[in-house]
Formats: structure tokens, sequence, C-alpha cells
């Protein structure tokens, strides 16, 4: 494993799925493929970043992801240090900035962001000298989420491409929906969205995926039916009329599913509101529902991306591979 | 006597769509005379005489919407670096905002901002005022007061009034003293959500958006407040092809409308903001392509009847900032002629036809008697060089704060000189 072979991935940060091609993406799920095996071995330390620094910068209040991170990142020998900076709407900006140089100057090579703005975690790159990895920006792009995702389909699919894969729920509020729909655009599979208008960005048919309002009619015929969670934090002012008719029109149930195809797996990046977006049996049912799987792939996506990411930062900085 | 004669220039005046060789003779602040064959018998006796070797001479512009951070922001831009920034612009009048801190909605402070701008200014300064007391759309200013005072206008700057029953109000009692009141139409219930257009882009970068609709919605309800009232009623700022039609309904109906443009809404769009550039913030925010050549359009065909810098000085730590939480706005008094420019370069519009936005409209707007060449108006020049070309460089600006959206850009037209009441100020 310490003589991973060489990727044609050649990127300092990965801030979004947007600005990788599908070479990028490949490389990485399929050294994340090696992970998944050796994830499930009893020994799982590796030293492929020993002596390097990895810190977790949570502005948002995250379990999964930042453990999933921490995880990834301790498994390969790297020193994980956690930071979760509780930050007020007026002061977050300054904080960011702030932050961002007094971490700088402790020279981490490895720095997961999350932040609640979109671009913020661009921002932040501008002004470190690590590598900055994506954890989620505001609206924008949750890259991992995304690349955890398409290595589970691939792993039950056996393909990327030529999938119908639907994402249910709140697009607008959503940089699951929006990594994902980048995603499996440049695998060349087919995206529906299906949700309330209330709840859809404008111009989404541009970015590449069909829009429907009615969820029997998008779940017509797909492999793949991915829920999202009713982010109603984030939603200030009206938006669906209770939960109750939000599931009766977009929760997935029994009923609802029957228009997917036979064999269509289920998904979910969590955490689930149950009876708001999906019913509990289906969530449950380990023959469709592929949810405890991503959480593994997670860690294995982590894993691949921080080391294709360490590489190149040694590479560029000290001229040195590690 | 002072006497000052401008040969050998090449004169531009949108009042009489005059567009060829000629000279100036300035007496006393004042024109005195122009024309193309002006100094054909000698040049008069006792004057300083400038060549202008053959560049444009046209009157100074007046840049119909100025934010200066006098009083309560100076480390933004002061009347002097203001001043500074706008000789150097050719910009002879600016017409300074209210929105500043404390907010000018009290004949006292107005005078005190006048008298800042008389001792620290190079250029002329007529302020305006607010339409309600501290901008925030509830209660009506003392408008005979202010205007007493030297207001030129009424506005509550970038905020727009939202309950219809104050601002029919306001333009009702703006009507029976003559005011000029300017309002940014913009809903503010859409735009207190969001910092980009709705759209591709906006979703794209998973940025809250505001519709484009919401300006439109605004202008076509002030519009009819307008017309209820009788007031003379400016659109500031407007930025999308749905507000064109607006405005171009409600002229051909013979209402008492006008508006302006700011220079970002005709030279940039949405995706200009690429990886979240915050100096491209800016208020309305940057528009679609589409709208974006309907503004090119309009301003070639005279709907759009003046066109602004909206300098919005801002620090560096307001813009370093997620974009959701930058402040808006760019600095704009240095780049307004070079990038307007751009549209005789590259559009083909008459220099005659831009002057008239920049510099003639305005100054009839707020009763001045200048943006022309006329015999007795003020002697607000200035003589650039249409080709000069040059690159953009925020550290190069003369504004306290160098927040330009048009960093690194590629402009033409230079500033050689600018005279305010013959006075030379720049060059």
């Amino acid at each position: 494993m310490n003589n991973a072979p060489d990727s044609p991935f050649a990127h300092r940060h990965l801030l979004g799925i947007e600005e990788l091609s599908p070479q990028d993406i490949t490389a990485i799920l399929d050294r994340a493929d090696d992970y998944v095996d050796m994830n499930r071995e009893a020994r799982k330390k590796r030293d492929t970043l020993k002596g390097l620094t990895q810190i977790n910068l949570f502005f948002e209040p995250s379990t999964r992801t930042q453990a999933s991170f921490e995880l990834a990142g301790k498994r390969l020998g790297a020193d994980v240090m956690n930071m979760s900076v509780k930050s007020s709407s007026v002061t977050k900006g300054e904080t960011l900035i702030d932050t961002a140089m007094t971490l700088n100057a402790m020279h981490p090579d490895l720095l997961i962001v999350r932040h609640g703005e979109s671009g913020a975690v661009n921002l932040l790159a501008q002004k470190v000298n690590c590598s900055v990895l994506n954890a989620g920006d505001g609206r924008r792009e949750h890259p991992t989420q995304a690349l955890l995702d398409a290595l589970t389909i691939r792993r039950r699919k056996g393909r990327l491409h030529r999938l119908n894969v639907a994402i249910c729920g709140d697009i607008l509020h959503s940089r699951v929906a929006r990594s994902n729909i980048h995603l499996l655009n440049k695998m060349e599979s087919r995206v529906r969205v299906i949700a309330p208008p209330t709840l859809l960005p404008a111009g989404i048919e541009q970015f590449g995926a069909e829009v429907f309002h009615d969820m029997r009619k998008g779940l017509e015929g797909c492999d793949v039916v991915m829920m999202l969670r009713l982010q109603q934090e984030r939603m200030a002012g009206s938006f669906i009329p209770s939960t109750r008719e939000y599931f009766h029109r977009y929760g997935l149930d029994e009923s609802k599913m029957k228009g997917a195809k036979e064999d269509a797996i289920i998904m979910h990046p969590g955490p689930m509101n149950r009876g708001v977006e999906i019913d509990s049996d289906l969530a449950d049912d380990l023959t469709r529902s592929v949810i405890g799987e991503q959480v593994e792939m997670g860690v294995a996506v982590r894993m691949a991306v921080l080391e294709l990411l360490a590489r190149n930062v040694t590479n560029e900085i000290a001229g040195v591979g590690v | 006597m002072t006497r000052l004669a401008l040969t050998n220039a090449h004169l531009i005046d949108p009042a009489t769509g005059l567009d060829s060789p000629g000279g100036v003779l300035v007496q006393n602040g004042m024109i005195a005379d122009a024309g193309e064959r002006l100094f054909n018998d000698g040049l008069p006796e006792g004057a300083e005489v400038v060549d202008c070797q053959g560049k444009i001479l046209a009157p100074g512009i007046v840049d119909f919407n100025v934010s200066i951070g006098e009083p309560g922001a100076r480390h933004k831009e002061s009347f002097r670096s203001g001043g500074e920034a706008a000789a150097k612009g050719g910009v002879t009048t600016i017409i300074t905002q209210p929105n500043t801190d404390p907010p000018l909605d009290e004949p006292a402070i107005l005078e005190f901002v006048l008298r800042r701008a008389q001792a620290a200014s190079v250029v002329r300064v007529m302020p305006t005022a607010t339409l309600t007391k501290a901008a925030k759309g509830k209660e009506m200013t003392e408008y005979r007061f202010l205007l007493d005072a030297g207001a030129v206008a009424l506005t509550d700057g970038e905020n727009a009034i939202a309950d219809p029953v104050v601002f029919r109000r306001c333009l009702e009692y703006a009507a029976s003293v003559d005011a000029l009141v300017c309002h940014h139409p913009q809903e503010p219930h859409f735009s207190a959500l969001g910092c980009a257009t709705e759209g591709l882009f906006a979703s794209l970068r998973g940025l809250p958006e505001i519709p484009a609709e919401a300006e439109a919605i605004m202008l076509t309800r002030d519009i009819r407040i307008a017309a209820l009232s009788g007031v003379r009623y400016h659109a500031a700022q407007v930025s999308t092809a749905e507000s064109l039609s607006v405005i171009r309904r409600a002229k051909e109906a013979g209402a008492n409308v006008t508006c302006s443009i700011a220079v970002p809404h005709f030279s940039l769009n949405e995706f200009d903001i690429a990886d979240f550039r915050t100096f491209l913030k800016v208020c309305p925010p940057l528009r679609s392509e589409d709208d974006r050549a309907a503004m090119e359009e309009a301003l070639a065909d005279g709907l759009i009847d003046v066109i602004t810098s909206a300098h919005r000085p801002q620090d560096e730590e307001s813009k370093r900032l997620p974009f959701a939480q930058a402040a808006a706005g760019g600095v704009g008094l240095e780049t307004l002629l070079p990038v307007t420019l751009d549209l005789h370069h590259r559009a083909g519009i008459k220099l005659t036809t831009l002057f008239e936005r920049l510099s003639l409209t305005p100054a009839r707007l707020v009763g001045l008697n200048a943006g022309h060449l006329g015999k007795g108006a003020l002697a607000d020049l200035i003589l650039f060089d249409p080709h000069a070309p040059w690159i953009v460089d925020r550290k190069d600006l003369i504004s306290k704060s160098k927040n330009s959206p048009f960093h690194e850009r590629r402009v033409q037209g230079k500033v050689l000189g600018t005279w305010v009441e013959g006075k030379r100020v720049w060059g």
C-alpha cells in the first residue's frame, strides 16, 4: 500500500467536484477501493501520512463528517487535531480569516474546513500555505460526500455511467445535491431532481438535471434514489406547508418506491429525519438501503483524498515526496 | 480678469452635438466662448494658453452617485481623497449619497458636509439628503430646510422604501417643494435575502439569490406612485432589461421619470464574479449577460439618461469575507470615463451621446449650468486622450479604498487635464 500507483491527480486543494476531471474522480475512487479492503482488516493503521499534521476546522457543527475525517487521517498516520469554532453570524467572517492565519502559522499540512457560507473555503485557501479540503461550504459543495456516494454506487452497480439517479428533497439548500449533480454528469449518468418548486435552485436544468415536481413520475425507472435531509435550520420563511404534507408528497415510502427499478438502491447522506423525508422501514431495509455502507465508504474516500492531496503538497512545497 | 485659452482641441458638446476641432475661451471661471473657428483671428491678449494637441476637450463629468466617507468613515474616503480621485477621473462635480454616519437627514449635518467639502475637495460637491429619517423608510425628513441648506435631491441611497403609504406621502410632499427624488428600486423583501442574481450563476455558486424581478416590481410601483404625486422621480441604478421596458412605457406615457445606470451594470455580468470575487459584489448584484447587453443598447438609444460611477469605497476588511458577508459596492471615480469609453470604442456610441449621459443630463437634473460648452456655462472642463491604453491597478488608485471591480482590466482613455470653474485641478 505504500507504493501506490502514480495517479494523474494534480490538485493542491479539493474545493469542489466542479474542478475535477472524470480521470481525477476515477483515480480517487480506485484508491478508495483499496482502503475499503484495508479498513475491513483488524489492523488498519498505515504510516502514509506520518509526520503530517491535519487540522479539522469546523465552523458548523458536524458529527459524522468530522469523525470520518478524523478517522481517515488517523488511520493514515497523520497527527489530527479537531477545532470547532462557534461563530455568531456577525463575527463569522473575522473569525474565519483570523483563525486561518493563526492556524497557518502552526504549519499544518492538511486543513479540512466546513463553513456555513458558500465560497468561504475558497477564501481560506487563498490565505494559507497548506492543502485545503472542503468539508462543506454553505449551499455550494461537499465534494467528499459526492465521492463517497459515487463509490457506494459504483460498488453496488458496477459502474457510474448510464445510470438514472434521482435526487429528492431540499435541493435548494443542499451542497450534497450540487456536488452529486456535478459528479454524476461528469461520469455520464443522468440526474433527475425531485422537489417542490420552493426547494429548487433557479436554472437547475442548465446544470444538467431533469426537474420533477411529482415524485412518482420522477422515480420511474431509477437505478439510484438519493434522499436529502430537509434542512429546516436553513429555512427562514415558508418553504413547505408542513412536514406531514411534505412526507405525503416527497417522503420516500414503499408505494412511491414501486416506480423505481426493482434493484434500485436507496441513499441518504444523513442525518435522517425519519418520517419526514424517508419511511423508517425503508431506511432500515438492508436489501435496498445502502445508508450504512455510505458511512463506511466515507472513511475510505477521505483516506484516498488525503493521500492524493498530501502527495502533491509535499512535492510542491518541500520538493520531496512523502 | 483671468482668461484661459484652450486651443487646438477636439471639442465635444453634448448640448449642440458639436464633435469637431476647435477651442474654448474661459473667463472668470465661465465659458466665454467655444467653437471651431474661435482662435482663427489670433489668441486673446493676456490669456493663459493651453495647447490641447488635438486631444478631446469636453464638459467635465457630473457623477450623480458617489459615496464619500464623511462623516463617519473617513478612513474609507475623505472629501480630499475623493475629490482628487474625481479630478483624476475627469469628474468635476460629485453628487454625494446621504448614507453617512450620521446620515444626512438634518440641515446641520448637511451644512457640516458642505463646509468640509468646500475646504477639502478640489471638485464641486453637491450633497443629497435622505428622504426619510436615518434612511429607515419610516418618517419624512425636513425637505424644505434640507433643500435650503443645499441638498440637490432627496434619496435614501440604496435603501428602498418598502411601505407604499410612506413612499407616497414622501413623494407628494417632495413634489410641493419641487424636489428631485431618487429611489433605488429593489423590493427589499427580496433583496434582504440574497447577494447574487437568481439564476444559473447563483445556483452554481450556492449563493443566496435575489430574483432580477425585484427591481422591475419596485420600479413599477414607484412609477405609479410618482404619477400620483407629480414629483420628479429618478430611478437610481437600473440594471435589468425588464426595468428598461417599465421605464420605456413610463416615458412614452409622458411621465416625469429619469433613470441612471452604474458603470458595472453595463460592463460586467454575474459570471465575472467567478470564484467569489467580493470586489464584484455590488448593489444591485451583477446581472445576466442578456441584461448587460440590454443596458448597452439602452445607453445608445437614450432610454437611460445618466451614467454614474456608483462610487462605494470599502475598506479591505469589509471585502475580505465570504461573499455573502462582504460589503457591497466598488470604487469607480477613476475608472468611470475609461470603462464608459469602451462603449465608444467597441459599440460605436458617439462621444456626444456619452457626454450627454455623463455630464449634461445630470447637471440639468440638479440645476447646474454645466455639462455643456455654451457661453456662460461653468468652465468645468476635461481634456483627455480617448485612445491611451492602460491597465487598471487598484494599488495606483488615488481613492483611499482600493476595492475596484475593474482591477487588472485593460482600458483606453486617460484624463490629461481637469478644470473646475477654470481652475486646473488635474494634469
